[in-house]
């Protein structure tokens, strides 16, 4: 046998899924801006993604705040004599321009990707999504565009809050553990504060919102095979959502801070 | 309206011609050609995976075929816009093999799913004919209120029935309606086809291996076996037909000229 062959066999099956992933994107989109809208499963997406979601990406960015507070200090106290700045500096830029919208699309990922792989999925072996086509009601429109505009909205305001707990965080481990002046470490976070660093976090958010919903909704409307068809659709969905998330939070991070 | 009368004397309702569909390496449909006249009902029989969901799927639109056309009331459905194709399912109910109910909606919102969100009509007149249509298959008023998983695979197919039902469509398609319901479920689902088709003065296409089922909802019979149509004529001439793939698939016979695929693992 042909040893390319495998090669290939590989290397075409790449370009049908690419071909297919572009076709599915620019699809969506088309159907992102052109009327009639389903308000109604906008406002249940919108309440799903951002409000049921809130609990996630608090625990995970409070968490990710304390850590990065008590690694900085005891990598920092070292070397600095002020201790209090860096740690400030450290907390908020880590969490507002990378670790709260990283954080927060993984965890959505997980939670809002693969739940709508699943459901996607599920509709599409039982022919659920034939049926909306033969009702003259188009899948897309019914079915895709709510999540990925929920997604688009909601991950930048859940960010947003992310953003605010994360550095509460570090404040309180800064205050209740190192012993730092509560005073003097709002001031130095306050005086770091710019609005580029909120922004570029919330631009990343709103990236990977779309990531995410965008996966869900292509795995699941091509999934194909029954339960273990909807399964694998689930997991490449988390996974491709995820490995998009980290390409793209790099180029945003280049995009906004290299000069 | 008089037009399409007149003109639908001469043009089958539904035409399908030279049809070829291949998924990769599997040729499904291989040329084939079938005229279904306006008002009548029309089976196709076939064996498990002979192409005859591939075959509804091409004529709904939601699979393209490779090659050949395919005419609903004289106009080819193939290349035109999607508002076109559109409009052209509104005329369409379709029954699908697991009932495919949206298992998000309740039991009058699936029904009246085309009325709502196809057609813009409002939840109060939506829910009335929901209601009535439930009737019309058997069913309770208080189960309009019930999701599609408390309900028995006989009565999802019911509620099924009554979706497709519910805009007055001129086309009726059924897949293996009574595929995995017991027998007397079956009849029950049978009787209400051949009524709902009957008021309705509908264009009816049904698949089907049921041969029961096939003999009651037909007028017309055909059989798909290996992309084409080998045979087609009036239900009651299948028993003394002259095809012996015929006669095989309707007696069920193993010895004939169809050979399954039987690999011996
Ligand atoms: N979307 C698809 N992709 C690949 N193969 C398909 C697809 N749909 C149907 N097939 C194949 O086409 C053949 C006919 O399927 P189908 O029309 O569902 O058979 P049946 O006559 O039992 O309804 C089967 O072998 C099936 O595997
Ligand atoms: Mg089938």
């Amino acid at each position: 046998m042909n040893p390319l062959r495998p090669i290939g066999a590989a290397f075409l099956g790449f370009l049908a899924a690419t071909g297919q992933l572009s076709m599915f994107t620019s699809t969506a989109i088309w159907h992102c801006v052109r009327p009639p809208f389903f308000f109604r499963l906008l406002a249940r997406q919108m309440i799903d993604i951002g409000y049921y979601s809130l609990p996630v990406v608090g625990m995970t960015t409070l968490f990710a705040g304390m850590a990065l507070a008590l690694q900085t200090y005891s990598g920092f106290s070292r070397l600095s004599a002020e201790a209090e700045s860096a740690i400030a500096k450290v907390v908020l830029l880590g969490i507002t321009r990378e670790l709260g919208p990283v954080l927060a699309g993984l965890m959505v990922a997980g939670r809002i990707g693969a739940a709508m792989a699943a459901e996607l999925g599920t509709m599409r072996v039982t022919e659920q999504i034939d049926a909306l086509t033969t009702l003259s009601t188009n899948p897309y429109k019914y079915l895709v565009v709510p999540r990925i505009i929920a997604g688009l909205t909601m991950l930048p305001v859940l960010v947003f809050v992310g953003d605010i707990v994360g550095v509460f965080g570090g404040y309180i481990v800064s205050v209740y553990k190192l012993g730092f002046n509560p005073g003097l470490y709002i001031k130095a976070s306050w005086d770091i504060l710019q609005a580029i660093d909120v922004i570029s976090g919330l631009v990343k958010a709103s990236a990977f919102g779309f990531i995410v919903t965008l996966m869900g909704c292509y795995h699941g409307y091509h999934s194909k095979g029954g339960a273990q068809g909807v399964g694998a659709a689930t997991t490449n969905a988390v996974v491709s959502a995820s490995i998009l998330i980290l390409i793209t939070n790099y180029i945003i991070t280049e995009l906004f801070f290299s000069t | 309206m008089t037009d399409s009368k007149t003109t639908s004397r001469t043009a089958p309702m539904i035409r399908l011609d030279n049809l070829h569909k291949t998924f990769g390496s599997k040729t499904v449909l291989n040329g084939m050609n079938l005229d279904i006249p306006q008002g009548s009902s029309l089976v196709i029989i076939g064996g498990s995976g002979s192409g005859k969901s591939v075959t509804l799927k091409c004529i709904l639109g939601l699979l393209a075929p490779d090659e050949g056309d395919i005419f609903i009331n004289g106009e080819s459905t193939l290349a035109v816009f999607a508002a076109t194709r559109e409009r052209t399912n509104r005329n369409i109910g379709m029954l699908f093999q697991g009932a495919a109910l949206f298992d998000s909606l309740t039991v009058w919102e699936n029904i009246s799913f085309g009325l709502m969100q196809g057609e813009g009509m409002n939840r109060d007149d939506a829910r009335d004919i929901a209601l009535e249509k439930l009737v019309a298959v058997g069913m309770e008023r208080k189960d309009a209120d019930r999701w599609p998983s408390e309900l028995s695979g006989g009565m999802q197919k019911r509620v099924g029935l009554a979706r497709a039902i519910a805009s007055n469509p001129a086309i009726m398609f059924f897949d293996e309606p009574t595929t995995g319901l017991d027998p007397v479920m079956g009849d029950v689902i049978n009787d209400l086809i051949v009524n709902c088709v009957r008021e309705l003065g509908a264009t009816a296409l049904t698949i089907t291996h049921d041969m029961a089922s096939a003999r009651k909802i037909s007028d017309r019979i055909a059989m798909l076996y290996q992309g084409k149509i080998i045979w087609t004529g009036e239900t009651q001439d299948i028993d003394h037909c002259d095809n012996a793939h015929v006669d095989q698939f309707i007696h069920g016979k193993i010895d004939g000229p169809i050979k399954m695929n039987l690999r011996v693992a």
